[in-house]
């Protein structure tokens, strides 16, 4: 075997060939990780709005709750299913919302975005353990006051505490600011649902939500109410409820960011190969030299791989350390299933890290193949005879 | 004369090192004219709007609905000449992975203001003649196999039930932009339905389209209709048809402006792959550069050398990578044509890529240049390799 110190030092002596094909190889893992960053900081962000215990439930067939209707008899139906935990005053911990899309300005550029407005009743925050009330306080009964979540009051023109919003044909005030630990509830106005029902004249609702006393109930109170032909409806665990409807955006990005990446890679493989032929065609004396010292053409190539494989793995921990950085970047998009926006950060994963550096290894290894197989292909008096 | 020989000359010693560096710059060429092509498809829709319509829809937002007692209001306003309308259906096909947009139309006036899309007469007779009948686009028709005739079943996210419609025409396009991928069905078939089953959404829009005389009028007959409709129950917003698609493609803003940046990488990558090839040239031709300053070349003489061959090299990468970008774009439009319409190459992007090609050119060759210019003659033959 030839030390690996030999195939190091090669690469430190060549600094700037080195250095530029690790650059190439840097560019190409920071798209590759910050696509899938993105996604799964998607993913992460809605999986985590959702609670484990709860369930909900909205209209069959209806996908989210932007399209879902639940006239109220069938809501007053549901909420007398024995399965639903009892709440510290005695009563079901049980709401019923109302979700809406409104247009609002963002208070920076001025660009529209479609923005969540809840109606919630005095259940609602209970019933979501990761949203707490950090400013101001809760609206009250019968008043146009509504909370904002943490990102909407950032970004949206109005919707700072103190400030009034005007939707519905009346003008709200931001009383409180709730942070719901980066899931999506930070991206949603709350409001009173008799107050949002009137403005909206909207007499029915979107969706029921409840804690079950005991997560195992869940199936056979799903069934029930789904065999109930009195109820068109749908009953989902809360959380897979949250899940699915990254599905859509998450997937469209990671097939975009794949498909764009892996072109890209080729680009960068093809500078890899330059180098790797170079480093060679410079070195043909030296690989004579190792040969008549006994070393097997396998270690020849070896080294050469090995070479290669090291530059694209340099590449690749740089790549990912600049993508590491995009982790306090908090960005806000549409997503296309509730067709609301949502705000969320790139998340970056161990299985990200490791992805992108197998993804920048086996770039190296492509690229560097072919080199290494000359290099050891290469007779030993030509090679010694070269100048 | 005898430098561009020269040039040709160098750029060809190293067959194997150039062919590839021409490789890898084509590819670049190709990802960054393929990332341009699907931002213009993308804004394609835009562009296919016409200036003589506006659209009114509810101001809270694009959910809420109007009633249709509006449309005789809008017909009143000065200046507008039509009114349509329309509602977003929304329903599953079989699979909610098969999404495509269905739009519930008001058949006798929509395809007036939309004169863009071509239907047979006779399948638009048939169309009109029956409450259940849909017009399809050409596109989507190819995507799932449907024939007129065909009978196919929607599963309503809004509109509670299954939705039976026979297909009894196929439109296309006018124009390359226009779009074929749309279900247009009757509005009355869903209105008919609400009246029995939810009085309460009966009767309602989700947009009017209208039509106006002057496309320089559309700012004030916008802020007429809003006037005519402000502190009523509806308020409504009116803007031109392209400001309205422009909302929708917004959507899509991050993910536009997350490629735009990757093409600007991509610049990058470009630039690394040529730098790199021009950074080895130079460090192996030292002595030889050395050498023709003794026979008294000048140092522009050597500028002009390795500037050549970096451009030589750039403008071959560009044009090849032109070249396959043009293929590769038809192939992808090909792919794609079910899902995003108006994927060709714009002719920017040709005169984008030949930019890179300069600037990537003239950047790569800094380097060695200097590395040229600053070698001592001495020094440069005593280099042994």
């Amino acid at each position: 075997m030839i030390p690996v110190s030999y195939t190091v030092r090669n690469i430190i002596n060549h600094k700037i060939t080195s250095a530029l094909t690790i650059l190439g190889v840097s560019l190409v893992v920071f798209v590759f990780a910050a696509v899938l960053m993105m996604s799964t900081g998607l993913r992460e962000t809605l999986v985590a709005t959702g609670s484990d215990d709860n369930a909900i439930v909205i209209r069959q067939a209806s996908l989210t709750e932007v399209q879902s209707i639940i006239p109220r008899d069938q809501a007053d139906i549901v909420k007398t299913s024995p399965e639903i935990a009892v709440a510290t005053d005695g009563l079901p911990l049980f709401t019923k919302e109302i979700y809406v899309l409104i247009t609002l300005l963002n208070r920076h550029d001025g660009d529209k975005a479609n923005v969540v407005v809840r109606g919630v009743s005095d259940k609602s925050l209970e019933l979501r353990p990761n949203a707490t009330l950090v400013e101001g306080r809760m609206w009250r009964e019968g008043t146009s006051e509504i909370i904002a979540g943490k990102s909407i009051a950032e970004r949206f023109a109005g919707c700072g505490l103190g400030e009034t919003v005007r939707f519905g044909a009346r003008d709200w005030t931001v009383v409180g600011i709730l942070d719901a630990g980066g899931s999506g509830f930070d991206s949603e106005l709350w409001g009173d649902i008799d107050q949002m029902m009137d403005a909206f004249r909207r007499p029915v609702y979107s969706s029921l939500t409840f804690r079950l006393a005991d997560p195992s109930s869940f199936v056979a109170l799903r069934d029930r109410i789904e065999d109930d032909p009195r109820l068109p409806l749908e009953v989902k665990r809360e959380k897979e409820y949250y899940a699915d409807q990254s599905r859509s955006t998450a997937g469209f990005v990671s097939i975009l960011g794949t498909v764009v990446s892996i072109v890209f890679a080729c680009a960068a493989i093809v500078g890899a190969m330059i180098t790797m032929f170079a480093a060679v065609a410079n070195r043909t004396r030296e690989i004579g030299t190792l040969r008549a010292l006994g070393f097997s053409r396998l270690s020849i190539l070896n080294a050469f791989l090995l070479e290669a494989m090291l530059i694209a793995l340099a590449g690749g921990i740089l790549g990912i350390a600049a993508a590491a950085t995009l982790s306090f970047v908090r960005i806000s998009m549409t997503n296309w299933d509730t067709f609301s926006e949502l705000a969320f950060n790139f998340q970056l994963t161990p299985g990200i890290v490791l992805r992108a550096i197998l993804f920048a290894v086996v770039m190296g290894f492509i690229g560097g193949v072919l080199p290494a197989v000359r290099a050891s292909m290469k007779r030993i008096v030509d090679s010694l005879r070269a100048v | 004369m005898k430098l561009l020989k020269l040039v040709l000359r160098n750029s060809f010693r190293h067959r194997l090192r150039t062919s590839l560096t021409i490789l890898g710059l084509a590819l670049a060429v190709v990802a960054f004219g393929l990332i341009q092509t699907f931002i213009a498809a993308w804004y394609s829709q835009a562009a296919a709007a016409a200036p003589d319509r506006l659209v009114t829809r509810h101001a809270a937002s694009i959910v809420f609905t109007l009633p249709l007692s509006y449309k005789e209001q809008l017909l009143k306003i000065d200046g507008v000449e039509q009114v349509t309308y329309g509602n977003w259906f929304g329903g599953v096909y079989v699979d909610p992975q098969n999404f495509f947009p269905q739009f519930a139309i008001d058949a006798t006036t929509y395809f007036e203001i939309y004169p863009e899309f071509i239907v047979e007469p006779d399948q638009y007779e048939a169309f009109l003649g029956e409450r259940r009948a849909a017009l399809v686009g050409r596109a989507l028709a190819d995507r799932f196999g449907w024939k007129v005739g065909d009978m196919i079943t929607l599963i309503g996210t809004i509109y509670p039930g299954d939705w039976d419609f026979v297909i009894r025409g196929i439109y296309t396009g006018k124009e390359e932009i226009t779009d074929e991928g749309t279900f247009y069905f009757h509005w009355e078939y869903v209105d008919e339905a609400m009246k029995q089953q939810m009085p309460g959404r009966a009767g309602q829009i989700g947009w009017f389209v209208l039509q106006i005389d002057n496309p320089d009028r559309a700012a004030a007959i916008s802020t007429a209709v809003d006037e005519r409709f402000s502190n009523s129950w509806a308020e409504t917003l009116t803007e031109t048809e392209e400001a309205f698609t422009l909302s929708f493609i917004q959507f899509a803003a991050a993910i536009i402006a997350g490629l735009r940046v990757v093409s600007v990488l991509i610049v990058g990558v470009i630039l690394l792959v040529l730098a790199n090839t021009m950074v080895m040239t130079a460090r192996e031709r030292i002595s030889e550069y050395a050498f023709m300053k003794t026979l008294g070349f000048r140092s522009y003489h050597l500028i002009g050398l390795i500037l050549g061959e970096s451009f030589f090299i750039s403008f071959v990468g560009g044009i090849v990578g032109i070249g396959l970008l043009a293929l590769v774009a038809r192939l992808v439009a090909a792919a794609l044509s079910n899902y995003l319409y108006g994927f060709a190459v714009p002719q920017s992007t040709y005169f984008h890529a030949l930019a890179v090609a300069f600037v990537v050119g003239l950047a790569a060759a800094i380097f060695p240049i200097q590395r040229a210019i600053r070698i001592r003659i001495v020094e440069g033959l005593r280099v042994v390799d």
